[in-house]
This record gives structure tokens, sequence and C-alpha cells, in this order.
């Protein structure tokens, strides 16, 4: 048996003519922070839609808690507690945000429609246990004032952190953040990152993408450096970031580490 | 003067509860169903047909038309709606004309274009005739309150949350582990149960069925009345049958008046209705009950 949450082995994926991903390997502990880097079009959000099943590799394997889940659709991986956000910030506009929030929890009762038609009672019990728990999450990003707004009216930076805090609502065991901090502001970045380290104590893994390099050194045990596909390095971030080659393919340019 | 009221009531009614089945699928779930007619037709005339031939008692036949048009509906649906949204456009119009066909053509059973009549209609042996028609908008209206309201508790569930969020964002419920595809046939084959009730109704309300109750053109009446009311809200379809019906009958009477043919007025009215449209969309394209703000939110 391997400690491991997610274990990513020999992961390939072609669109057309680009290799997207290539042969990737990459492991995130159990309960511990991952930061995953690399220049645009590197191949990190594609990694994640393999990851969690949006997109099927051409070859290779996903185990997450030891089981491979290459091939199980979306939902049942999401099902799972391996659970992610999206690189662009989407949010279900037509929704409020507290609505939006309350969608979060896994297999709710009510979401049977036989549930709601014969065990109405108990699917309103429930449903104020929801409630109150997507208002608790809520205050927490700040966002409590806009619970009854659309979430089509939230900024870009809103939208972030609503898809965060609704992640939280699913009781996930690991998230996938795609550029969570992406358009938020650094006081609230600052606010995020300590809540992911609390996070993390209460037992949920985190795998990251992260441009911020501050972010990423503050946040991660660990980083992966992704490059045109093919992971590059990985180690401590300390260690990582000062790697001369990483910063030739952040930079494109070999001087920029002694200038 | 009141007879006319109730027709005009009673059809409404009747379109009301068809439309109803429309939002379910398009305006809460965002399903393209441009076959919806036949599943108004299955429920036509399996209840007919059970009920006149084979003697079974007449909520049970209409009971049984609505299961099979939500069996058709989920049976057409698990091999498209996994597919792009136009998809189910295409296969539904194809079923709804494909089945109108079938009824023209297979006379052994359907009595093809001449259709059925003589039928059972309820409580007919204890309403006088005079006043069955004041009797069966009772029935109607009744059967309306219960699907209104029953659809209004589902939507405002955590069941109808899902659907909303498929229509809003079907990655962003996927990534939250709802199984998207499983809602959408039931939001499919539930919208088309509600088609057949509305399509037995409209049966026994015309006392006579053909094919020709069945044209395409029926479905897009539910969907006029689905935008001119706004779409995903339940009482703007109620309004929006109202104004519909009330317009297309009241239309009629123009005719005593303009020195037109039927045929003429006919025409004239959807001409007039294909406006009316178009100056809503100009000026109101929410339609008449949706939110405006709803409008700046699309993606
Ligand atoms: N669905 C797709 N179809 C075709 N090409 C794709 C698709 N998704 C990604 N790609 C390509 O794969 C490569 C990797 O893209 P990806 O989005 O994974 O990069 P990224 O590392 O997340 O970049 P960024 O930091 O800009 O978000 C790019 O060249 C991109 O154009
Ligand atoms: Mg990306």
């Amino acid at each position: 048996m391997n400690a491991d949450m997610l274990r990513v082995k020999g992961v390939s994926k072609s669109f057309g003519g680009i290799k997207a991903v290539d042969n990737c390997n990459l492991n995130v502990e159990r309960k511990s922070i991952v930061g995953l880097i690399g220049p645009n079009g590197a191949g990190k959000s594609t990694l994640f839609e393999i990851i969690t099943g949006f997109e099927q590799p051409d070859a290779g394997e996903v185990f997450f808690r030891n089981e491979n889940v290459v091939g199980l659709p979306s939902f049942k991986i999401a099902r799972q507690g391996l659970v992610r956000t999206f690189q662009i910030p989407q949010a279900l506009n037509k929704m409020t945000v507290l609505e939006n929030m309350m969608l979060g929890p896994q297999l709710q009762r009510g979401e049977k429609i036989w549930n709601v038609l014969l065990r109405w009672p108990q699917v309103k019990k429930e449903e104020r246990a929801v409630r109150e728990k997507a208002l608790s999450v809520l205050d927490f990003f700040d966002l409590l004032p806009m619970a009854d707004e659309y979430a089509g009216a939230l900024s870009g930076g809103q939208k972030k952190l609503l898809s965060l805090a609704r992640t939280l609502m699913t009781d996930p065991e690991m998230l996938l953040l795609d550029e969570p901090f992406a358009g938020v502001n650094p006081t609230l970045s600052k606010k995020l990152i300590g809540h992911i380290h609390e996070l993390k104590e209460e037992g949920i893994t985190f795998l990251i993408i992260e441009h911020g390099i501050p972010y990423i050194m503050e946040l991660s045990d660990t980083v992966y450096v992704l490059n045109k596909g093919e992971i590059m390095t990985s180690g401590e971030p300390g260690d990582v970031i000062s790697d001369r080659c990483v910063l030739e393919a952040y930079l494109g340019d070999t001087d920029a580490q002694g200038g | 003067m009141i007879d006319y009221l109730v027709t005009i009531l009673l059809i409404a009614g009747i379109y009301a509860i068809f439309a109803l089945g429309l939002n379910l699928e398009w305006g809460f779930t965002g399903l393209l169903n441009f076959g919806h007619v036949g599943f108004m037709a299955v429920g036509a005339y399996t209840t007919v047909l059970l009920s006149m031939n084979n003697g079974v008692p007449l909520l049970l036949s209409v009971l049984a038309g609505m299961v099979l048009a939500g069996l058709l509906g989920a049976f057409l649906g698990i091999p498209t709606l996994k597919l792009r949204a136009d998809y189910l456009a295409i296969v539904t119009i194809g079923f709804s004309e494909i089945l109108r066909y079938l009824l023209l053509n297979e006379e052994w059973l359907t009595n093809g274009p001449i259709g059925l009549c003589g039928f059972p209609r309820p409580f007919q042996d204890l309403v006088p005739i005079q006043s069955y028609n004041l009797f069966f908008l009772v029935v109607v209206l009744s059967v309306l309150v219960i699907i209104y309201s029953g659809i209004e508790l589902l939507i405002r569930s955590p069941w109808g949350r899902v659907l909303k969020s498929i229509r809003e964002n079907e990655e962003i419920a996927t990534s939250l582990g709802k199984h998207v595809f499983s809602y959408k046939v039931q939001s499919l084959a539930l919208g088309s149960m509600i088609a057949a009730l509305a399509g037995s109704l409209l049966a026994f309300y015309l006392q006579y069925i053909n094919p020709r109750n069945f044209m395409p053109i029926e479905t897009f009446y539910a969907w006029i009345i689905v935008v001119l009311g706004g779409s995903g809200n339940n009482k703007g379809v109620l309004l929006g049958a109202v104004l519909f019906w009330g317009f297309f009958s009241g239309s009629r009477f123009a005719q005593e008046y303009l020195p037109l043919s039927p045929t003429q007025v006919g025409s004239m009215r959807v001409m007039f209705i294909g406006l009316m449209l178009i100056i809503l969309m100009m000026f109101r394209p929410q339609g008449i009950l949706g939110k405006k703000e709803e409008l700046s939110l699309e993606r």
C-alpha cells in the first residue's frame, strides 16, 4: 500500500499534433500541499482535466487512494472526494450565490425526486443544515453580503472565491485548484493561504496550479515544474524556484538568474 | 358568452399544462425539445384506445399514456442527451413527425386520418351534457393547480437546483459530483409525462381526435407560450397560455368584421403572432414575467 493520495503515472495526452502532456509522473502525499507551476501552455490545466476525468489520457494511469480512476466518469471521481476548480472563473450565473453554494454537498437526499415528493420534512431539514453551512463558508470568504445576488453579478475575483468556497461544501478529500488566486486581491489571498493551511491540518490534500511564485513558496510542501508537457523537476519550493532551468523555462532567458 | 369564455379557459388550461412540461425541460434544464407535441399525441391516443376498445378505466388509461410518454422521453433522451443540445432538438422533432405518420397510416389501430371519436369522457353519465364543459373546466383547472404546485415544489428542491445548475453550466455540475445525464433524462421524461396528461385532457375536450391535432405547430404554440411569459417562470407560462389563446380565439371575432375569408384570417393570425413576438423580443426579450437582470447574466 502506498501513503500517497494521488499518483499520476506515465500520463500522456495529445491534441492533434500538440503533446499537451507528455509522460507525466507526479505524487501527492496525503495531507500535503503540492504546487504545480510552469509557463503558459505547459499542460498544467490539461493534467487537471485528465486527473478529474474531464479528459481521457492517451496513456498512463491516475491512482486516487490506490484506485485507478482513469475511465471513471468525472462525476464519480468527484463523488470519491477528488474535486477540482476551473481556471476560467465560472459561476452558475442565473442562480444566487447561496444557491451556488448549496449545490455543493454531494448526494443530498433532496436531489432524488422521490425523496422530494415523499419525504419532504427530511429534505427540508437537510436543506436547513446545508444553508447554515453555506452561509458560514460564505462569511469566511467575505461573500456573505452577496449571498442573495445572482452569481453572474460577481466580479471575476469573486467568482474565483465562490468556486473555491463551493468545492468546500462537497466535503472533499482532495482539492485541485487551478490558479485560485488569479484576480483575488492580495489581502484576501493571504487570508486564503492561511485557510488552506488550516484545511490541510483538518486532513484535506491539495494540488494547486499557480503562477504567483510567492504564493507557491508560502503554500507548498512540494513543487512540480511542468514545461512543454513534461515534468522538468520537482522538490522543495526553495530548491525548485532557485533552479536555473526553471527560471529559464519561465523567462526564456538564462541570464535572468544573475540579473 | 359564458360558453365562449369557458372554451377559451379550457383550451388555455390544457395548453398551460402542456407548456409547463416544456418549461421544465427548457426553462429549468436547458433542453431543446422541438417535438413536445409527439408526447401529447401519445397521451391522447393511448388514453382513447385503452378506454374505448379495452374498457380500461379512464384514470388508468390516462396514467398509462403518461407512463408510455415518460418511457419514450427517456428512450429518446438516452442516445442524444450526452451529445450537443441540438441533437435532442432534431431527434424529438423527427420523433413527433414519425409518430404522426404512424397515426395516419396504421389505420387498423388509429383509424388513420379519420381519427377516433365516441370514446368515453370522465363522469359523462353524471354530468348533464349542457354543463359538461363547465364541469370539465373545473377538472382541467384542478389538474393545472396540481401540476403547477408539483413543479414549483420540485424546482425549489435540491433536485430542481441540480436541474438549474445543468442549465447554467454542465461542467460545474459535473465537477460537484452531479450525474448530469441522469437529471436530463429525468427532466425530459417528466416533461413528456406532463405533455401526455395534457394530451388526454385535450382528447376529452375535443371528443374527437385525429393526427391533424398533433401537427408540429402545436409544439411551437407551447414554445410561444413559454417565451411570451418568460422561460423558467411558471407563472409566466400560465399568463402566456391565457394571452395566447385569448388572442387566438379573439381573432375569430375579427373575421365577422373583416372582409377576409377564413383562410386569410388564419394566415393573418399567424402573421400577427409573429409580429407580436418580434415586438416582445425588442422591448421585453425576457418575456412578460421574466426577470430583466437575468438577461445580462448570459455567459
Ligand atoms: N481541448 C483542447 N483542444 C486542443 N488543444 C488543447 C486543448 N486543451 C489544451 N490544449 C493545448 O494544450 C496545451 C496545454 O494547455 P493547458 O491549458 O494545459 O496549459 P496550462 O499549463 O494550463 O497553461 P496556462 O498557464 O496558460 O493556463 C496548449 O498548447 C493548449 O493549446
Ligand atoms: Mg491552465
